[in-house]
């Protein structure tokens, strides 16, 4: 298993520029806004946490990585029709365990990357469906074949989308 | 304690970021009717994506435009033919229509009903959703620059759509029907049955609040209510694609929806809605009567003399009764039955309405036709005046439908030979005295 404990010295950490820091997070809220009224099948997939886990990942800063997570879904709140801090609050949790998680094992191949998100897709699921039935009021329904199907696809989706996104990694 | 702080710094972080939202999530719940305070961060995310949104869908419709516009015309004649033949069609249709929603009309304002039309719509383009699979819900390139405002309906030529949530100067976020926090008062077509059209989480559509022991069809339509203040009466909601027994003392009834709410390109915002009484139409624009006879197949003209008739009682009950015969100058035994003169045709259904029972089973087959041919009713043969003729020939679905309503109308009074009290057995008699509108 290429999920591997290591030591804080041998871990990378990595900064990115100030236009991939905002562009790149605000491009995958775009996309997530645009596309699934154009490719239906698209609103499977969640880019911005895609992004937060990224980030998050790369940086290995739990205290970034928590501020990330809760500007990205922020942000993905303010678009929809629902009160804001839903989607803050699941890519907080998401975002400071990522980077937790960054800063202990070594997460940059495929496999840990795929293992990972799918992982954290569930997580972040589980904290939004708790604070919208339980604050909001929203009268969700678990769905555990689709929530793990999901996960999974946004895994794929993810290990590509990470490597696309390491071109951008500039290291500290 | 800062030492304790200080060593669990990350966690204290997050605990502090997690309370700071759960405290803004609650206050938002807590004035769930005040947009106020969550509009203006909301009005910057929308202008931070939105215009991006706008730009790809104005250069993808452009580029839509011009190729089918331009450069892609194939088949566009035999299209054209045959929509021509389609609108011939809805001609036809819209005739009975018409017509029908005419006599509704009437009735409605007999009884003082007051109706909610959509008096103006402003058509918009959809840009993007909310960016959530867990919430249904779309941005249009409209906002209140162009006149929009919240809780206004939304809906395309298909059916509704949804209503608006909130409105940001050049845009708005559309809640659709489907979404889980949406609802819209709907019946059923046919039933008559009110209920509730509910969204799920997993965006289907759900008719709530019917009970168990109703009669509810696959496929019947399903017309908004009014009830909700938003839409209008009628428009199209959905149809039913499955009934099953609910948990509690409700059906479980699954509605597809009328428009297709996955594909939406285009929709209209009922910007303005006016409530006012039906106006009935004035009776010279145009009868049931009128039309009925315009509909019938026609009769060639007779010729000036009508021919021997049979003896009364042995008629056959054939078309014209008494219609178009000419006036009889004796009055036969049996010549009170016998229409005579000249009028439209719902003044003629009126007379032979009024005849006696002995002589319904005559008129029912051919007093509704109004063909004016022979008569049948033991009238002596008389010779028939060539006016009297022309004039009689007026009734016929032919003449009535190439003359105006107006000299329709203005032809002589029919004149009863003896008058008979109507019979209260016939079946034209509501319909003749609908039509009659004196």
């Amino acid at each position: 298993m290429p999920i591997t404990y290591t030591s804080g010295e041998q871990i990378e950490v990595y900064r990115f520029s100030v236009p991939v820091t905002v562009g790149v997070p605000l491009l995958a809220l775009f996309l997530q806004a645009f596309l699934p009224r154009r490719l239906p099948f698209f609103s499977i997939f969640d880019l911005p946490l895609l992004v937060t886990i990224f980030f998050a990942m790369a940086r290995r800063n739990p205290i970034s990585g928590l501020f990330t997570g809760a500007a990205i879904g922020l942000v993905q709140d303010m678009l929809g029709p629902y009160p804001i801090g839903i989607y803050g609050i699941a890519k907080t949790v998401v975002g400071y365990g990522a980077s937790s998680l960054g800063a202990k094992l070594d997460v940059e191949n495929a496999g840990a990357r795929f293992l990972v998100t799918t992982g954290f897709y569930l997580v972040h699921a589980a904290v939004y469906f708790t604070v919208a039935r339980g604050m909001v009021n929203l009268t969700l329904e678990w769905n555990w074949t689709r929530g793990i199907l999901a996960g999974l696809a946004n895994g794929v989706v993810g290990v590509g989308l990470y490597f696309l996104l390491d071109k951008f990694k500039q290291r500290t | 304690m800062e030492s304790v702080l200080g060593r669990y710094r990350n966690l204290t972080i997050l605990v502090g970021v997690l309370f700071l939202q759960v405290l803004g999530l609650a206050v938002q719940v807590k004035r769930s009717a005040d947009e106020q305070s969550t509009r203006l961060i909301r009005v910057w995310a929308v202008d931070l994506i939105t215009p991006f949104e706008r730009g790809l869908v104005w250069g993808q419709s452009g580029g839509n435009n011009l190729w089918h516009n331009y450069f892609f015309l194939r088949g566009v004649r035999a299209e054209n033919r045959q929509l021509k033949e389609q609108i011939e069609q809805m001609r036809l249709e819209q005739v009975r229509l018409s017509e029908d929603a005419t006599q509704a009309h009437r009735l409605q304002s007999l009884l003082a009903f007051k109706e909610q039309f959509i008096a103006k719509t402003e058509p918009a383009q959809v840009i993007g959703s909310s960016g959530s699979d867990l919430s249904q819900s779309i941005y249009i390139d409209k906002g209140s620059n162009s006149g929009i405002a919240q809780d206004m309906a939304v809906i395309t030529s298909g059916g509704i759509v949804g209503k608006v949530l909130r409105v940001y100067p050049s845009t708005s976020l559309v809640l659709m029907i489907n979404d889980q926090s949406s609802g819209v008062g709907a019946m059923l077509e046919k039933s008559r049955l009110q209920g509730v059209v509910r969204g799920t989480p997993n965006g289907e559509l759900i008719l709530d609040r019917v009970m168990n022991d109703e009669q509810v069809a696959v496929g019947e339509p399903l017309l908004s209510s009014g009830g909700d203040q938003i839409f209008t009466k009628g428009l199209p909601v959905g149809t039913v694609s499955k009934v099953s027994a609910g948990k509690e003392m409700f059906l479980s009834i699954k509605v597809k929806p009328a428009a297709d709410l996955s594909r939406l390109e285009e929709v209209l915002v009922v910007t303005e809605k006016q409530e006012r009484a039906p106006v009935a139409e004035s009776a010279g624009r145009g009868r049931a009567a009128d039309i009925l006879a315009q509909r019938l197949p026609s009769v060639p003209d007779k010729p000036a003399t009508v021919p021997a008739v049979t003896p009364a009682g042995a008629g056959t009950g054939a078309t014209g009764q008494g219609v178009g015969t000419g006036t009889g100058e004796k009055p036969q035994p049996n010549a009170a039955k016998i229409v005579t003169g000249i009028g439209t045709a719902g003044e003629v259904l009126k007379k032979v309405a009024q005849k006696p029972a002995a002589a319904d089973s005559a008129t029912n087959a051919g007093a509704g036709s109004g063909t004016g041919s022979s008569a049948a009713s033991g009238v002596a043969p008389k010779p028939v005046s060539k006016a009297s003729t022309n004039a009689a020939s007026s009734a016929t679905p032919n003449v009535s439908s190439n003359s105006s309503p107006k000299s329709a109308n203005s032809a002589e009074k029919p004149i009863t030979t003896q008058p008979k009290p109507s019979s209260p057995q016939s079946s034209l008699q509501p319909a003749a005295a609908e039509d009659n509108p004196h």
